[in-house]
């Protein structure tokens, strides 16, 4: 076989393409020589405004051609990775904004230190904090912890990509590229719940698909309804695996002048109407395990209670609700819920937002693709820690973390679609854009002979472009 | 390496599975619930199809004959079988089997009128009784043009689609623009739409071929010359490549193995059985 053959290890197919082919995708091709990416790159365009008035662009029938008017952005999406590290990044474009000469180094890097920090709007249990996250039997991450109203989960990182088996590197890389990429993933924690989780989407936990993010903790649903819920109940239990509130104790019934009803609830009393672990963490009422809301009632003090006291027991979301009248003997008796508490119990889940599963990505491009930059790599990551230069993912913004390296998160919600992919390594392979003033960038040491205007960029014919996501700030506007 | 794909297409109907050279457009019609389930399960399979190939990659480009593990390759040897006699590989399926395959993990267990599988233009397809698909044909030739159209009903036999021919992306060893053939499944439309654009043939000069290992190094066609271009041809060559196609399609289709064939070369077609599912729009 002669020797201008390319192989290309886009796929598992390892075409041998000969040169001025393409391989049997037509996606990659030998371009003298070199195997190409025929993909397009990925330009982001904003819609401009004209007299006041908004360009249609983005409209249903649009081709996914270049708008010329619209300000654009090349993202790293399809750009191609550097290697070895020491070559300029495949596009460092100079654009003028608003009047400012503008570079955005564009590149793909291959992340093996990032992971996925998954946000789940439930308050269901889901597994101890610590436990373990699998997917196809392979560990992938754990429980961390919770934020309010929500579970959270850290997938990923260089443990389980490269530190364990080489399956569970590789279901890790899979998982998380699913995952980033928009697909739905199924997990099981140990010794808690099966997910399903998609960016956008409502979580499903153990087949059941949560609808809504609790209005508050227990506590704060009784400060929130009290004054609504006064005068057509006496006593208001909200059942909630954090804080449990019981309204005639707490300071918000105390306030309006409610007689003590000597419903006593289990668990642990924080301040008054406040208690903690009325039942055990699972599926049921408020994230607790609870299905007869009666069983966290540990007594019913004669002194203080009176038959036909009106009693309404509701979980934090409203999904759960029920009604009592105490008989002549003090028990709780079932009864028709008064139109009046039913009223409030539907106000509780329209002040629920939707459960959505939102997931960060996190990484690190601390090391050798600052070559690709600069020939100075630590003044890039000074430049960024002074925010001269702006670290962009897909053209989405980023956050930086303080301290040393350049380790973000990013929204994936806010990215392109299809924006990640993954090398054998395992590890994932993730756009990332640097955008500084010319000047700056000169200054830094930055590969000027490399420079090319945005303009001829997007004649080459590579070219795709998608509109820019409204909600994130121009990734391309002067610092 | 990319991974496999997927993706809603902007009329938020249509799903496009991608990975390496597999381009599949599917669409489904039934229940909103049973279609979730039934394209999730479509993409479950779809995950493993290309390294499943992948690793039995050196038999599928050998003459049919050798043992095959996966339900892809299975399917395409199975295509491919009767037609002994001839040179033919596993490959000349591949695309046909693939959109089977994928057609079959999509249906299993669910409520689906009517659904499609896309492979590149070779497309398999699924009909409940009553129901019926339009399916548009692009005659290749200088100039494409989309003047023939086919209806596909539920009671006829026909569940695939497939079009061959030099100008494709895969090779030919014959000079036709497009042969499109309608048969029970989309490998079996697969290998016989190569088979008869590799009989669509004459000698001349303005035919220009050369050795298939010599634009694709794997060609599972070696050395044999496929065609690269095909000038100006006197009408009675174009006649007798195309009489040799037909004669090929009908013995086909007097065999069972196809529904009918539709042949383009230079501006003229011939249609082969299946005459009332192939029809001219005027």
């Amino acid at each position: 076989m002669s020797d201008d053959i390319v192989v290309c290890d886009a796929c598992p197919v390892l075409c041998r393409i000969r040169p001025g082919r393409n391989g049997a995708c037509d996606r990659y091709a030998n371009l003298d020589g070199a195997l190409t990416r025929l993909d397009p790159v990925l330009v982001t365009q904003r819609i401009a405004e004209a007299e006041g008035d908004l360009v249609p662009f983005g409209a249903g029938d649009w081709d996914g051609g270049l708008n010329p008017g619209a300000a654009t952005f090349v993202t790293g999406i399809g750009s191609g990775t550097t290697y070895p590290d020491y070559k300029p990044a495949p596009f460092i474009v100079a654009s003028e904004y608003e009047g400012v000469d503008m570079v955005t180094v564009v590149s793909e890097a291959i992340f093996s230190y990032c992971g996925r920090k998954v946000k789940i709007d439930t308050d269901r249990y889901i597994g101890a904090e610590a436990a373990a996250v699998r997917i196809d039997g392979e560990q992938v991450g754990h429980v961390t912890t919770a934020e309010y109203g929500s579970q959270m989960l850290s997938l990923g990182g260089v443990r389980h990509l490269t530190g364990g088996s080489k399956r569970e590197g590789r279901v890790t890389c899979d998982s998380m590229l699913a995952l980033s990429n928009g697909a739905a993933v199924e997990a099981v924690i140990d010794g808690g719940a099966e997910l399903t989780l998609q960016v956008g989407a409502a979580p499903i936990i153990d087949g059941v698909e949560e609808s809504r993010m609790r209005v508050g903790c227990g506590s704060a649903t009784i400060g929130i309804f009290a004054r609504q819920w006064h005068g057509h109940a006496d006593e208001v239990i909200v059942v909630d695996d954090h804080i449990t509130g019981v309204l005639s104790e707490h300071q918000a019934g105390q306030f309006l002048g409610m007689a003590k009803a000597g419903i006593r609830v289990r668990g642990r009393k924080s301040t008054p109407g406040r208690y903690f672990q009325v039942a055990g963490p699972g599926t049921g009422w408020g994230g607790t395990d609870v299905t007869d809301p009666l069983t966290i009632i540990e007594k019913i003090d004669p002194k203080s209670a009176w038959p036909g006291l009106r009693l309404m027991m509701v979980s934090t979301t409203g999904e759960d609700a029920a009604y009592f009248v105490l008989d002549e003997d003090l028990k709780p008796s079932p009864a028709a819920m008064p139109e009046a508490l039913r009223l409030i119990v539907e106000r509780i889940g329209e002040n629920c937002e939707p459960a959505l599963t939102t997931v960060m990505f996190m990484a690190g491009a601390g090391g050798s693709l600052r070559a690709g930059v600069t020939e100075n790599p630590v003044r890039l990551t000074r430049s960024v820690a002074a925010a001269l230069t702006r670290v962009s993912c897909g053209g989405a913004p980023v956050y930086i973390w303080p301290g040393g390296g350049i380790t973000f998160m990013v929204d994936v919600a806010t990215m392109p679609e299809n924006a990640f992919g993954y090398v054998p390594t395992p590890a994932l392979v993730a756009p990332i854009e640097f955008t500084l003033r010319r000047e700056d960038y000169s200054a830094m040491g930055g590969h000027m002979d490399a420079l090319r205007r945005i303009e001829d960029i997007c004649d080459d014919g590579r070219i795709r472009a998608t509109r820019w996501h409204d909600r994130a700030p121009w990734p391309g506007a002067p610092l | 390496m990319t991974p496999p794909v997927q993706a809603v297409l902007p009329d938020g109907r249509r799903r496009h599975f991608q990975h390496g050279p597999i381009d599949l457009v599917i669409e489904a019609f039934g229940a909103a619930s049973q279609l979730a389930l039934a394209y999730g399960q479509a993409w479950v399979r779809f995950q493993t199809v290309l390294e499943e190939l992948v690793s039995e990659l050196p038999a599928l480009r050998a003459p049919v004959g050798g043992p095959l593990e996966g339900g892809v390759a299975r399917r395409m040897a199975r295509a491919c079988a009767p037609h002994g006699g001839v040179f033919v590989t596993p490959m000349a399926a591949v695309a046909g089997a693939v959109a089977d395959e994928v057609l079959a993990a999509l249906l299993r267990g669910r409520e689906i009128a009517r659904a499609y599988v896309n492979n590149r233009g070779d497309i398999a397809l699924h009909l409940a009784p009553g129901e019926s698909f339009k399916t548009g044909l692009v005659t290749l030739g200088d100039e494409p043009a989309l003047d023939v159209y086919t209806r596909i009903l539920g009671v006829s036999a026909v569940r695939g689609i497939a079009t061959s021919g030099w100008r494709g992306r895969s090779q030919s060893l014959g000079i036709a623009d497009s042969v499109t053939v309608l048969a029970s499944t989309a490998a079996a439309a697969d290998v016989a739409a190569t088979l008869i654009a590799n009989a669509v043939d004459t000698r001349d000069e303005a035919i220009d071929r050369v050795a298939a290992r010599h634009i694709d190094a794997d060609s599972d066609l070696g050395g044999r010359l496929v065609t690269v271009a095909v000038g100006a041809l006197p009408p009675e060559a174009v006649d007798l490549a195309l009489g040799r196609g037909c004669d090929t399609a009908r013995a086909m289709v007097d065999r069972g193995l196809i529904e009918g064939a539709h042949l383009t070369l230079k501006s003229r077609s011939r249609v082969v059985g299946a005459s009332k599912l192939l029809e001219k729009v005027a």
